[in-house]
């Protein structure tokens, strides 16, 4: 809990700085953001590697691993579905096109601002960029109510780069394999689904 | 994403190389690197006018479909951890 607030609140001053100090330009560049990735994703390995008990839980993967990105793919997909019932003015297939960018924000917006216009664009812009933002700061919480595979189907397409250190960290280095086989299955799921669900 | 997973790669083998040696320091800077990068994030969204101005008339769909989503997923696999992964522990 402790290290949830610590890192909600570097999040919370990132906002406030960007939003009401003249920020160089140089930060909100994506550079440092990729830089402090690969060196996170560098340490990451360094504490995988060097961990016995990882090299152990990747002895014992199997077909199941595929199940993961299938429980992603399937309970977003039938959420999505049933929350168009609600929102008015959108469709089922505006919302499951929405929902299958599974926060891979930047693909799935580009994809519907071309197919279905600049507001869905928008929506699923910040609906991905929302669902990205769970995936890290709920992660602990998220780990402890409802297994081990929750911050993993919760972070969708990220969890093989953004969220992966996240994850390691709250869910243990025996998920790390399965995190990023499904941040690649679930990466590669989006620009099939979200251009299907744009075009039916 | 290639250069992320290489660069993991690497590390992976430098940490099995050296797994004898005390390597608690590492996992002092990735608590440091998460904090950096959550902060760069904060800033990217708190600058981009778009995404804070249009937060109140678009956020509210995009926050329904977003929460349906992760709900939706989180069922999936709580009930998919239950009955496939739990017993291997």
């Amino acid at each position: 809990m402790k290290g949830s607030i610590i890192i909600v609140s570097f999040f919370v001053v990132g906002v406030l700085l960007g939003r009401f100090v003249d920020i160089p330009n140089l930060l909100t560049a994506e550079e440092p953001t990729l830089y402090a990735l690969y060196a996170l994703m560098f340490l990451v390995g360094i504490s995988i590697g060097s961990d016995k008990k990882a090299l152990e839980a990747l002895k014992h993967q199997n077909f199941k691993i595929i199940l993961v990105p299938l429980a992603t793919i399937i309970g977003t997909l039938a959420g999505s579905a049933l929350i168009s019932l609600v929102i008015s003015g959108k469709s089922l297939t505006d919302c499951l096109a929405v929902g299958s960018g599974f926060g891979y924000y930047s693909l799935s917006t580009i994809f519907i601002t071309q197919y279905k216009g600049a507001e869905l664009g928008t929506i699923a812009l910040v609906s991905n960029i929302l669902r990205e933002l769970i995936a890290l700061l709920a992660a602990p919480l998220l780990a402890r109510y409802f297994g081990k595979l929750a911050p993993i189907s919760v972070g969708g397409a990220t969890t093989a780069d953004t969220t992966l250190p996240i994850i390691t960290k709250f869910c243990g280095k025996e998920f790390v394999i399965i995190s990023i086989v499904h941040g690649i299955l679930i990466d590669l799921s989006v620009p099939f689904l979200v251009t299907f669900f744009c075009t039916v | 994403m290639i250069i992320v997973i290489s660069l993991m790669v690497c590390g992976i083998i430098l940490g099995y190389a050296f797994k004898e040696r005390n390597l608690k320091f590492v996992q002092k800077l990735i608590n440091y690197a998460i904090f950096l990068l959550l902060f760069l994030l904060g800033i990217t969204v708190g600058a981009n006018g778009d995404v804070m101005n249009n937060l109140h008339s678009i956020g509210s769909d995009a926050l329904l479909i977003t929460l349906a989503a992760v709900a939706g997923s989180v069922l999936c696999a709580w009930g998919v951890y239950r009955f496939f992964f739990m017993t291997t522990k």
